[in-house]
Order: C-alpha cells, then structure tokens, then sequence
C-alpha cells in the first residue's frame, strides 16, 4: 500500500525522500492538466452552500482562492480575503472517505429465475482518481481506515480497487482552525507519509509558490512532467515556517497519555449521563469522522422481485438499530452510545488496530449541532480521577 | 468456485468476502413451537464442507436479508451443513418458511471454536441455555466422536418450558449413554413436567465433574452466562478454562461493519466463542 511505501521522515526534514522542488503558482494548473490527460480524475477542495467540500475540478480556478474558514464548536464560516491564496484553510465537512469507503455502494446483485437465484460481484472497475489539497490529518485518517479494512484477516475489495487506483497530493496546513488537535494525536501538521506527492503553499513578500516533495515512485513520475526547480535553502525554511505557523494555532488539546486505561475505568463516569443530556444522537459526528467505517447493509428488489441488491451504506453507531440484536438494543441510552464511540475512538481503536482512531481534525467538534467537543468531554474524564484522588488542585 | 471450500475465501483479497454461495435445502426440521433446523447442501455439489464447532455462517435469503446463525451439525458429516434458527426477525421469519429445495446463500465459515482439542484429557462440562444449545451441539458431536480422548462429560442444558428443549429427540437418545451425564431443567414446568425445575445454574453444584481438571463451555442469554461463570467459579473451575459465546448484531462478519465490537473485541472475527478473560472486565458491565 501506499502508506507502507514511505517511510516517516524526521520531524522539520524535507530532505528524506529526495530533493523538494520549487514551481510557482501557476503550474499547479500544469500538475491538475497533466493529471487529467493521464486519466485521473482530479478531486480537491471547492466551495458549495458556504462549505468548502471535495468535488471534481478541472482547474486551479475552482480551488477555493482567497477563502478562509473559521471553525469553533458548532460553527463554521466562509470569508473571502483579497489574497489569492489556493490552501488557506482547514478540513470542511466532508474527508475522502466519501472516495475510497463511499457512502453506499452496491455490494452484490442476484437474479432470480423461479425458485432458483444466482449472486453476482456487481463491481465495476475502479477508474484514476488523484486526490489534491490532503492534509497531514486525512492521510493519517487513510491509514486508519487501511488498516481496517485491508490490514486482514479479510480484505475489503472494493476499498482496496479504490484505494490502488488513487493518486494522493497532500498539502501542509499553514494554518490550523480552531478545532484542529492533530498536533496532539501526532498526526500532523506537516505530510510526513502515505502521500505521492506533497505541497507548501509559500507566500513571502511578492513570491507566491509551492515547494513540493516526492514521496512515491509514482509522485516521481509525475513531478518529472512539471517545470519545477530545485528548492533552496531558504525555500525549505519558508516551507518550515508556514507549517511551524500551524503547529502553534492548535485550538485544541488532548493528553493521551494513558487515555485508554481512563476510559476503561471509567465506562460508569457521571459524565456519560452528563453528555448524554445534550446529546442529540444526531450522528453527525460520525459521518464527518475520516476514519469512522461503520457500515450497515440495505437489501432492496425490484417490483416483479426478480432482481435483488444488496447496498452497503455508511452507519453510525449513534442509531438504536446499530446494536439491535432479537429482543432488543443493546445500547438503548444515548449515553451508552456516546461513550462507545467516544471509548473506541480514543480507547479500543488501540487495541483492534494499533493506533487512535481520531486524527484530531476537529470535524466532530465543528459539526456537532449542540457543539460537544471531544477534547474537554475527555478532560472531564480525565479530571474526575483526580478529583477523586483529591489531586486536581495540585494538577492545575 | 464450484471446487474450493467456503473456508478458503479467507484472505484471499481477490474473491469478495460479502458474495455468498448458494446452497440448497435438503432438509427442514422443525424442532419447536419457534425453532427449525435446515440442512444445507451446496447448490452446484462437490464444495466441501468444513468448519469448527462453534464457527457460523452468514446466511442470505434472497431480496430480505443476511443473518449470522452457528452451525449446529456435525463437523465430520463433510457435505452438509446444519443451521438452527429461532424465528424472530424479519430474516428469520422468512427463513422458517423455506422448503426442501430452496435455494439459500451461504458465506463462512466465520469465527472461533470451542475448545475442543485444548479440552482432550480433561473432564468437559457443556452448559447450555434454550437455543444456545446450537453451537455447542458440534462440539458434543465432536467430543463423542472422539469419545476416549476425554474425561467426564457432562451436557447441562436450561430452557424456558419443557416444550422449548431443542433436539429433544437427541437429548433423550443421549442421556441413555453411560459415557454422557444429561441433565435438562425447566424454568417454568407443566404438569406433565417430571424433570429438574429451575434455572440451570442449579445443575452446576452437583454435576459430576472434577473441577480442577475441567474445561466449560457456555452458550446462552448473556445473564445465564453471567451467572454460570459465577457457579462454576464457585465449583472450583479455573476462569481460563471457562469459554463463552456472544453474541451481537452483525452486518458483515469480516470486520468491517463494526456492528459486532465489544469493547475492544470483534465478535466476528475474534469471537465468537471467548475465554472468559478475554471478556470479563466487558461482560458485567451494562450497555457494552
């Protein structure tokens, strides 16, 4: 797999996987062309109903110039500034996940011809896709979800086609919103692996470029197509301080130190019943997660009931019939639901899959409609010990 | 297809996991009042049929759904596979209605097995409560099988009311075997009722077992397990020789749904069947 092929390079190095380029703003238009006519389909950020999305584009025109988001708790707003810069934000609603563990996909068909019926791999083949604008945070979020769902002991199919025919271009964050933990979770800000190629966005005094490294064969490849220079010295240092920048904007925090041994203990917290209350069981939380995978499946047939499918469609955990099993839900009270979600992103993830299963991008927290932020719900819980320790005082 | 096992789709990232097999029913028994038992034969023959006691399939009904049921028959009959089912759900529901010649889809085997070669040499003591007493029905095919292998063998079985006793008909034929101790209760009796009354973690006490050299294995409502851990504890059995297993809802049974997790645990793929330690510090707490 991709994130396999690279290994981390060290913290503040850009010289690892070979020497980072140089080529000013215009040609990444050259890099989004020259990506189209090898048959890629090339998907960035873009601005729809006030949100900047992932969608199709075809030029650098339709890349979101000169917006800037500002994320807090349930809130998320769009400025355009005068300057016309292509990456100045942060993640928006939607993770690529919608592009490699999609929404819903037909996973199966079958047709039936009087008592007897046939099943059928209904996949078509994967077509080229070449992600562009993604960030420390999501390729972090890819890994994850690799590890789920090709790390075995079965292999998803239809993520895998996906995933083998996806391009991947980061872009280093130069600003981090205000829900944005990566730096916390060890995930960001800057690309360090699993991308094909990787941009820093620099714009000092009248100079508007991208510095951008290699890190894949195929990310070779397709530098070796554009006019990019080699950088300087004080390119790279520019490209340091943009990502130094975000590094210190973090809105939020999260100790994980012995994070998963807290929830464990804590599975009868007050706090639960706490959240619980403001809960809305939305889901929302789940669907802008990058890394969450649950999924349910939905049988459909047509009217003479001679053609039947069966759809696999992203679920969430937060719903009653999740844990339905014959009598009833397992977990019927918000609370419950919340701290299972809560207790694997931050606790169990570890153990099923050797790493978080939060990248700290801040979508649950911008996204939830009554604004429960992750980062204090696990303070709380975190705080309770010691309270009950008679410590807090001597903590803070 | 038509020549591999149903096992083999098992890591090789090349068949989809999610595609079942067609199988045909050969065989429709109706065991209770709610409960039936099929018995399936691959559609297009020649697939060989193997699995673990206590693994189960996941099995589709055409345009209703796909449902994990354990297989309950016997794991050296090589070409037939045995699935009892209580009708409840949609699928379910369905399901009890199909005839001798159905056709169904089948993917597995999934899962893991009770310990039945880890047990060789000790005594085993199978508690089982109303129709958990399906997966524990191949790992009592196969301790008899291999009868010699093991010591005492003791099969202690609750249901609700006398006319919830799954495979009566085997129950009464192996409680005339002198190598096997049967003993079966009843929460609630009717008058015709001449058997033990009560729940079956009264059996355990006296139960002829030596329990410092015992392997149990327990499938049933999850507070039956509960309690039996707690009664066999009390016995002097070991926790670790204690094997359960769970259930939870479950869309794929490959680890992908993420419908099945119990705490840290998959129950699809790292159950079904547990130690007790993989899942006590899980096991008594509520909405897990």
């Amino acid at each position: 797999m991709k994130t396999d092929k690279v290994q981390s390079s060290s913290e503040g190095s850009f010289t690892s996987n070979g020497a980072p380029r140089v080529f000013t703003v215009e040609h990444l238009n050259t890099l989004i062309r020259n990506l189209r006519d090898q048959g890629y389909a090339v998907i960035g950020p873009v601005v729809q109903d006030a949100a900047i999305v992932y969608d199709e584009i075809s030029s650098s025109e339709d890349l979101p110039i000169g917006w800037i988001d500002t994320q807090s708790n349930a809130s998320y707003r769009l400025t355009k500034r005068a300057a016309k810069t292509l990456f100045n934000f942060t993640v928006g609603p939607q993770s690529w996940k919608k592009y490699l563990h999609k929404p819903s996909v037909r996973i199966l068909e079958a047709e039936k011809n009087g008592n007897e019926f046939a099943v059928n791999d209904a996949q078509p083949p994967a077509k080229k896709q070449a992600f562009l604008g993604v960030r420390a945070c999501e390729l972090h979020a890819i890994a994850i979800q690799d590890r789920v769902l090709l790390g075995g002991p079965y292999v998803d199919p239809i993520y895998a086609e996906l995933r083998t025919n996806t391009l991947i271009v980061a872009v280093n964050c130069e600003k981090a919103g205000g829900t944005c933990f990566c730096a916390s979770m060890g995930t960001g800000p800057r690309a360090e692996h699993g991308y094909d190629l990787a941009l820093t966005e620099i714009r000092e005094s009248d100079h508007h470029y991208f510095l951008i490294e290699t890190g894949s064969a195929l990310g070779a490849t397709v530098l070796a197509g554009l006019p990019a220079e080699v950088a300087s010295e004080s390119d790279i240092q520019a490209a340091n301080r943009v990502i130094a920048t975000a590094t210190h904007q973090m809105g939020r925090k999260v100790d994980m130190s012995e994070m998963k041994e807290i929830l464990y203990r804590n599975t009868e917290n007050p706090r639960w019943q706490d959240i619980a209350s403001r809960c809305m069981s939305c889901a929302n939380c789940t669907l802008v997660c990058p890394t969450c995978f649950c999924t349910t499946i939905e049988d459909t047939t047509d009217l003479r009931g001679t053609r039947a499918e069966r759809w696999r469609k992203w679920d969430s955990c937060f719903t009653m019939e999740f844990s339905y099993i014959h009598g009833g839900s397992i977990r019927t009270s918000p609370g419950t639901r919340y701290r299972q979600w809560l207790t694997h992103k931050f606790g169990s993830w570890g153990d099923q899959f050797g790493s978080a299963g939060c990248v700290g991008c801040g979508r649950c927290i911008t996204w939830c409609p009554v604004g429960i932020d992750v980062t204090e719900e696990l303070k709380a819980i975190r705080d309770s010990e010691l309270v009950e320790a008679g410590s807090i005082k001597s903590k803070e | 297809m038509t020549t591999q096992s149903v096992q083999s789709a098992v890591g090789a990232p090349d068949l989809n996991p999610m595609l079942p097999q067609t199988f045909r029913v050969r065989k429709v028994i109706n065991d209770t009042y709610d409960t039936f038992t099929l018995e399936l034969t691959p559609s297009h023959g020649g697939a060989e049929v193997s699995f673990r006691p206590g693994q189960f399939n996941m099995l589709y009904l055409y345009g209703v759904g796909e449902v994990p049921i354990s297989i309950s028959g016997d794991p050296s009959r090589g070409n037939v596979l045995v699935h009892t089912t209580r009708a409840v759900g949609t699928v379910t529901k369905v399901m009890s209605k199909l005839k001798v010649g159905d056709l169904i889809g089948v993917r597995g085997p999934y899962g893991t097995a009770w310990p039945v070669e880890e047990a060789v040499g000790n005594d085993v003591v199978i508690i089982a409560g109303g129709i958990g007493l399906a997966p524990l029905r191949p790992a009592l095919y196969h301790i008899l099988s291999h009868r010699t292998k093991y010591g005492k063998v003791v099969l202690l079985y609750g249901t609700r009311t006398p006319s919830d006793i799954l495979y009566r008909k085997d129950l009464e034929q192996l409680r005339s075997r002198f190598d096997l101790e049967v003993h079966v209760t009843v929460d609630r009796a009717m008058g015709t009722w001449r058997g033990n009354v009560g729940v079956v973690t009264n059996l355990i006490p006296k139960a002829p077992f030596d329990p410092t050299n015992t392997v149990a294995m327990v499938c049933g409502p999850e507070i039956m397990m509960r309690f039996t851990v707690l009664g066999l504890q009390k016995r002097g059995v070991a926790l670790d020789s204690i094997y359960l297993s769970l259930e939870r809802n479950m869309k794929c049974a490959v680890g992908f749904c993420g419908h099945c997790q119990f705490g840290p645990l998959f129950v699809c793929k790292d159950g079904p069947v547990f130690r007790y330690g993989q899942v006590r510090e899980f096991l008594n707490k509520r909405e897990i």
